[in-house]
C-alpha cells in the first residue's frame, strides 16, 4: 500500500513540487472554518485513443488531464475549487474560497497523516505501454481486415482503441491518505453492411480496468467484429416493431442496463436524502417480486466499473440494493450517508478533479434465478424477446424509463420467430421489477462498455443480469 | 478591451506552438487553447447546497506530416508542457496513415473578417449576490402553490472565458465569451403522484436572463401540470413538439446532413442534396453572425469564415453541413461548420402556441422526450415521451409513460406547422412543430 501510495504521490505531486507537508497547510487552511468533512482531491490522468475507419489508421490522439479540487462540507453545505495548476498558492486561494461557505467556527488541524489498507480489484498497471505503437496499429488492422472478411455486405468497419491510465490521491481532515492508480482500456468495431440498398450499422466493444493485452487474450478484439457483424445483418432482417404492452424477455448481460436505469439511480443516495426519488423513504418495503436481488458491487476483479476505492478515499464493498424483492438500502458517499446516519458505502464518485463527488453505481446487476433461459422463452405465448441494447433514461421522481433495443425479435408460441427493428421500451421503475415473473440460471456481466452520466459527469459502469421475463413492459415499435 | 491583453499572450502560446510544431518537422500545424473561469451557486429549501469555483484551462494540437496527422491536449500550459504535448502529437503522426483528404483547410476560406459580435459581457456577481438571485428564484418557485412539496433547488452560473486558435497558414485569432444563466427545478406531489420539472434562462449578457421570480414560477407551473399523469392506449394521432422538444427533431436532421455521418454512408438523407426533405413552406438557415446570441461564431473550428446561409428553401435541401475533412470526402468544399452549426433558424410560421394546439385539434402535445432512440442510418425514430392529450385545441390531461414512432425521413416530410412561439435559448432555434401522425405505444 505504501508503494501504491509513492507511486501516487509521483504521479500528482512530484511533478508540482508539492509534499504531504502542502497537503496540510491546505487542509488546515480549509479547516480554519467549522466543517464536517474536508478533502483535497488530486489526479493526474494520461489517455490515448486511435481509429481506424475506410481502413486506415485515421486517427490517433494523446491527452494529459491533471489538477486538484478542494472541498469542504458543513451540514448540506459545500464549498469547491479546483484548479489544473497544483501549485500551493493556488490550492491555498482555492481552500480560502471555499472555506467561505461554512459558518465560522472550531478551529481544527488535519490528523497526523496515515494511510490504510484495503484490497485491491486491478492491477497496478499502465496499459498506455503495454504494447508497443506499432503492435496497437496491427492489433487495429488484423481486426479491420478480418472482420471485413466475415461477408461481402460490409461496407465499412471502424475500429477504435483507447486507453487511461490515471493516478488519485484523496488528502481527508482526519489525515488520512488515500490512492489508487486505475487502468482502464475498451475497444470498440462498428460496421456498416448494406444489402438491396438497405442499410444497417452493429456495434460491440469491450474492456476494462486492464491493459490492452486483454484484447488479445481469447481473441477478444476479433470476436467484437465477428458480433458487430452478426447484430448488423441481423437488423437487415428485421421487420416492423410491435407497438403496446406485452411480454418482454431480456437477454442476459448488457440488458442489465434496465436495472441502471429503472431502479439504480432510483436508490442513489442523494435523491433518498433529498426525497426527491420514486424509492424514497421506502426501504423495508417490497419493490421487486420475490425472485430479484439486486446488488452493487464495486469489488468485481478487473471490471470497467469497479473501484478499489471510491473518490472520497472509502473502500469499495459489494452492497445489496433489493434482497428477494425488499428494497434494503441506497447507493452512499460520505455527505449523504453522514446526513442520512448510515454508513458510506464506497459510492462516491466524480468525473475528475474538476468535478464534485456524488452517490453513483460501480457494477451494478442481478443475481441469477432458477430457470433455464430456453424456459422462460418457451413459457411466452406472444412477445418481445430484446437481446441487446443501446441507451436508456430515467426521471427518478417520476420513475418513469426508457432503454432502447437494438437486436430485437418476436417471440411466437414460445418460439424465437423474426427479428424486430430496434424500439424504445417504457416503463416505472417502482414497478417494472414486480413484473420480474421468471429469472435465468445464466447470469452475465456486460462486455465493458457502459459509460453513465449524471448532473454532466461521465463515468464507467458495469452492468449485468440473467435472462428476465417481465409480464407487462411497453414497446415503442410502429406496427400498432 | 481588458482582454485583449489576455487574449494576446494566449496567442503567443499558440505561436509557441505552432513553432514547436515546425521544429519537429511538421508540415503544417493547427493549435487552439482556451482559458475559463466562473461561479455556479446552488440554493436548496432556502440554504445555499453550493458554491462552486470553476477554472478551466486546456490546449489542444494537430500536426501534420505530409497527409498524416496526430492529436494531442493537455490541461498544462507550461512550456515544458507544450514541448510535450507537441512531441506526442508528432509521435503519433508517425503511425497514423497517409489520409489524401486530411490536411489544413484551403488558405482562401479562412476567416479575414472579424465582426465584434458581442459576445463578451462578464457579470459583475459575486458569491452573495448569486446566492440571493438564487434564492429569490427558488422561493418564487416554493410558494407558488401548496402542491409545490419539495426542491431540487435553484442555482446561478456565470461563466468567462477566452479561446484562441491558429494555423501554420498564418491564421491567429482569439475571443472572449460569457455565459450566465439561472435555472430551477422543483417536485409537486399530489396523492402518489410526484413530479418534477424546471425551467432556465441563459445568455451571453445577464441582462437579458429572465428574471428569477418568473424562472421560478414557470418551474413550479410546469411541474404541477404534470401531476397525475397516465398512459395512453396505442394508436396513431398527431403530435405537436413544444419548442424545447422541436429542437431535438431539428437537430436529429443536422445530424443526418452533417459530413461524418454522409461520407460513412450512415445518414437517412444520404444524396438527399436538391431534393424535397421538408414541405414547402419550410426555409432552414444559418445565423452565424448575431449579435450577443449563444451560437454566434465568425469563423468555425477550422479558422473557416462563416457565412449566413439557407439550407432548406422551399423545403429542399441546400447546402450539407460539412467541415474541410468531410467536405474533401465528399468532394465538395467546406460549410463553416467544422463544430456544427451556428444558430440554426427554422422560419417561424404564424401562429402562436394557442394557435398550435387549436391546428392540432386533437393528439399529442410533447414537452419531453427520453432515451435515444434515434436510428442515423435508417432514419427510424422510436422515444419515450410524456406531455399532454389535447381535444379540440384544449389541453385535456398529462400523458406520461407512452412512446412516440415514426420514421424520421417521412416526420420531416409531414411537418404540418411550425409555430412562432420560438425558443432562443439555445443553437437551434424553432418554435413548436406539429408533425401529421406518429404511432404512440402506451397501456
Amino acid at each position: 500500500m505504501t508503494d501504491l501510495l509513492n507511486l501516487a504521490r509521483q504521479a500528482v505531486l512530484t511533478p508540482s513540487g508539492l509534499q504531504d507537508g502542502d497537503i496540510e497547510k491546505i487542509m488546515n487552511c480549509l479547516l480554519s472554518a467549522s466543517v464536517d468533512d474536508a478533502d483535497i482531491y488530486f489526479q493526474s490522468s494520461h489517455s490515448e485513443s486511435w481509429v481506424m475507419e475506410g481502413g486506415i489508421i485515421k486517427e490517433g490522439s494523446h491527452s494529459i488531464e491533471q489538477g486538484a479540487g478542494v472541498r469542504a462540507v458543513s451540514g448540506e453545505k459545500t464549498g469547491f475549487a479546483y484548479s489544473d495548476r497544483i501549485e500551493l498558492p493556488v490550492l491555498l486561494e482555492a481552500a480560502g474560497n471555499v472555506k467561505a461557505i461554512v459558518r465560522h467556527g472550531q478551529q481544527a488541524q488535519m490528523g497526523m497523516i496515515k494511510t490504510a489498507k484495503w484490497p485491491r480489484y486491478y492491477p497496478i498497471v499502465n496499459p498506455l505501454p503495454s504494447l508497443a505503437t506499432n503492435q496497437k496499429i496491427d492489433l487495429l488492422k488484423t481486426v479491420d481486415s478480418e472482420t471485413r472478411k466475415l461477408d461481402p455486405r460490409i461496407e465499412e468497419v471502424i475500429v477504435s482503441l483507447s486507453g487511461t491510465y490515471e493516478n488519485i490521491l484523496v488528502a481527508n481532515q482526519d489525515g488520512s491518505l488515500s490512492a489508487d492508480v486505475r487502468p482502464l482500456v475498451r475497444m470498440n468495431v462498428s460496421v456498416i453492411v448494406e444489402e438491396n440498398g438497405r442499410r444497417e450499422q452493429g456495434s460491440m466493444g469491450g474492456g476494462g480496468r486492464s491493459d490492452y493485452n486483454y484484447f488479445i487474450e481469447q481473441d477478444r478484439a476479433l470476436n467484437y467484429g465477428k458480433e458487430a457483424v452478426r447484430q448488423a445483418l441481423v437488423n437487415l432482417e428485421a421487420g416492423e416493431a410491435p407497438a403496446g404492452n406485452m411480454t418482454v424477455v431480456l437477454g442476459p448481460g448488457w440488458p442489465g442496463i434496465l436495472l441502471h436505469e429503472a431502479i439504480g439511480h432510483g436508490l442513489e443516495g442523494d435523491f433518498n436524502r433529498k426525497g426527491t426519488s420514486a424509492f424514497s423513504g421506502r426501504v423495508g418495503e417490497r419493490v421487486a417480486s420475490d425472485l430479484c436481488t439486486v446488488v452493487d458491487d464495486g469489488t468485481l476483479p478487473g471490471r470497467r466499473g469497479s473501484l478499489s476505492i471510491d473518490d472520497e478515499g472509502t473502500p469499495t464493498e459489494q452492497t445489496i440494493l433489493i434482497e428477494n424483492g425488499i428494497l434494503k438500502g441506497y447507493m452512499q458517499d460520505k455527505l449523504n450517508a453522514r446526513l442520512m446516519g448510515v454508513k458510506a458505502t464506497g459510492n462516491g464518485r466524480r468525473e475528475s478533479y474538476a468535478h464534485l463527488p456524488m452517490p453513483r453505481m460501480t457494477n451494478t446487476y442481478m443475481l441469477p434465478g432458477q430457470h433455464d433461459p430456453e424456459e422462460i422463452i418457451k413459457s411466452v405465448k406472444k412477445g418481445l424477446y430484446a437481446k441487446n441494447f443501446a441507451g436508456g433514461q430515467v426521471d427518478i421522481t417520476s420513475g418513469k424509463f426508457v432503454f432502447s433495443a437494438s437486436e430485437a425479435y418476436l417471440i411466437e408460441d414460445g418460439k424465437i420467430t423474426r427479428p424486430v427493428k430496434g424500439a424504445t421500451l417504457i416503463g416505472n421503475g417502482p414497478d417494472v421489477l414486480t413484473k420480474v415473473s421468471m429469472v435465468g440460471n445464466d447470469l452475465e456481466l456486460d462486455s465493458g462498455v457502459g459509460t453513465c452520466g449524471k448532473d454532466g459527469q461521465s463515468v464507467p459502469v458495469g452492468v449485468g443480469q440473467p435472462t428476465l421475463k417481465i409480464d407487462g413492459l411497453t414497446v415503442g415499435g410502429t406496427s400498432v | 478591451m481588458q482582454n485583449q491583453e489576455q487574449i494576446n499572450q494566449l496567442k503567443n502560446t499558440v505561436q509557441d506552438l505552432l513553432d514547436e510544431a515546425k521544429k519537429q518537422g511538421a508540415t503544417a500545424a493547427e493549435a487552439g487553447l482556451s482559458q475559463d473561469n466562473g461561479l455556479s451557486v446552488s440554493v436548496r429549501l432556502g440554504e445555499v447546497e453550493t458554491l462552486e469555483y470553476h477554472c478551466d484551462q486546456g490546449l489542444g494540437v494537430t500536426v501534420y506530416f505530409g497527409q498524416r496527422k496526430g492529436s494531442a491536449s493537455t490541461t498544462d500550459l507550461s512550456l515544458v508542457s507544450i514541448k510535450e504535448t507537441v512531441s506526442a502529437a508528432c509521435s503519433i503522426a508517425r503511425f497514423t496513415s497517409e489520409d489524401s483528404f486530411s490536411g489544413l483547410p484551403e488558405q482562401q476560406l479562412l476567416a479575414t473578417e472579424f465582426p465584434d459580435l458581442e459576445l463578451y459581457h462578464p457579470w459583475d456577481v459575486n458569491a452573495d449576490k448569486a446566492i440571493a438571485l438564487a434564492t429569490e428564484c427558488e422561493d418564487a418557485a416554493r410558494s407558488f402553490h401548496p402542491e409545490i412539496s419539495n426542491s431540487e433547488g435553484a442555482s446561478v452560473n456565470s461563466h468567462q472565458g477566452i479561446r484562441v486558435m491558429g494555423n501554420s497558414l498564418g491564421f491567429l485569432q482569439g475571443y472572449a465569451a460569457t455565459r450566465h444563466s439561472l435555472s430551477c427545478s422543483v417536485l409537486a406531489q399530489r396523492g402518489e403522484s410526484m413530479q418534477r420539472d424546471y425551467w432556465y434562462s441563459v445568455a451571453r449578457n445577464a441582462l437579458h436572463l429572465e428574471s428569477a421570480v418568473s424562472i421560478g414560477n414557470k418551474a413550479a407551473e410546469r411541474t404541477l401540470r404534470r401531476l397525475e399523469g397516465r398512459s395512453l392506449s396505442t394508436r396513431q394521432c398527431p403530435v405537436l413538439y413544444c419548442a424545447e422538444t422541436a429542437s431535438g427533431l431539428l437537430g436529429s436532421f443536422i445530424g443526418a446532413i452533417s459530413g461524418g455521418n454522409l461520407y460513412r454512408k450512415s445518414s437517412f438523407l444520404l444524396d438527399a442534396l436538391g431534393s424535397q426533405v421538408f414541405p414547402e413552406f419550410v426555409r432552414i438557415h444559418e445565423q452565424p453572425h448575431l449579435k450577443a446570441a449563444l451560437g454566434s461564431a465568425a469563423y468555425d473550428g477550422e479558422g473557416v469564415a462563416t457565412k449566413p446561409r439557407d439550407i432548406v428553401t422551399g423545403g429542399i435541401l441546400q447546402g450539407y453541413v460539412l467541415g474541410t475533412y468531410s467536405a474533401r470526402k465528399l468532394g465538395m468544399q467546406t460549410t463553416g461548420n467544422a463544430g456544427g452549426v451556428h444558430n440554426l433558424t427554422i422560419d417561424p410560421g404564424s401562429l402562436d402556441f394557442d394557435g398550435m394546439l387549436k391546428e392540432l385539434n386533437t393528439g399529442l402535445l410533447v414537452t419531453e422526450l427520453m432515451g435515444q432512440g434515434v436510428n442515423m442510418v435508417n432514419g427510424d425514430y422510436s422515444r419515450g415521451a410524456a406531455g399532454f392529450w389535447v381535444e379540440n385545441g384544449q389541453i385535456q390531461y398529462p400523458v406520461e409513460e407512452i412512446t412516440i414512432a415514426g420514421n424520421l425521413k417521412d416526420m420531416l416530410k409531414h411537418i404540418v406547422a411550425i409555430g412562432n412561439d420560438v425558443d432562443y435559448r439555445g443553437n437551434i432555434r424553432t418554435g413548436s412543430i406539429l408533425v401529421e401522425q406518429l404511432s404512440i405505444a402506451g397501456e
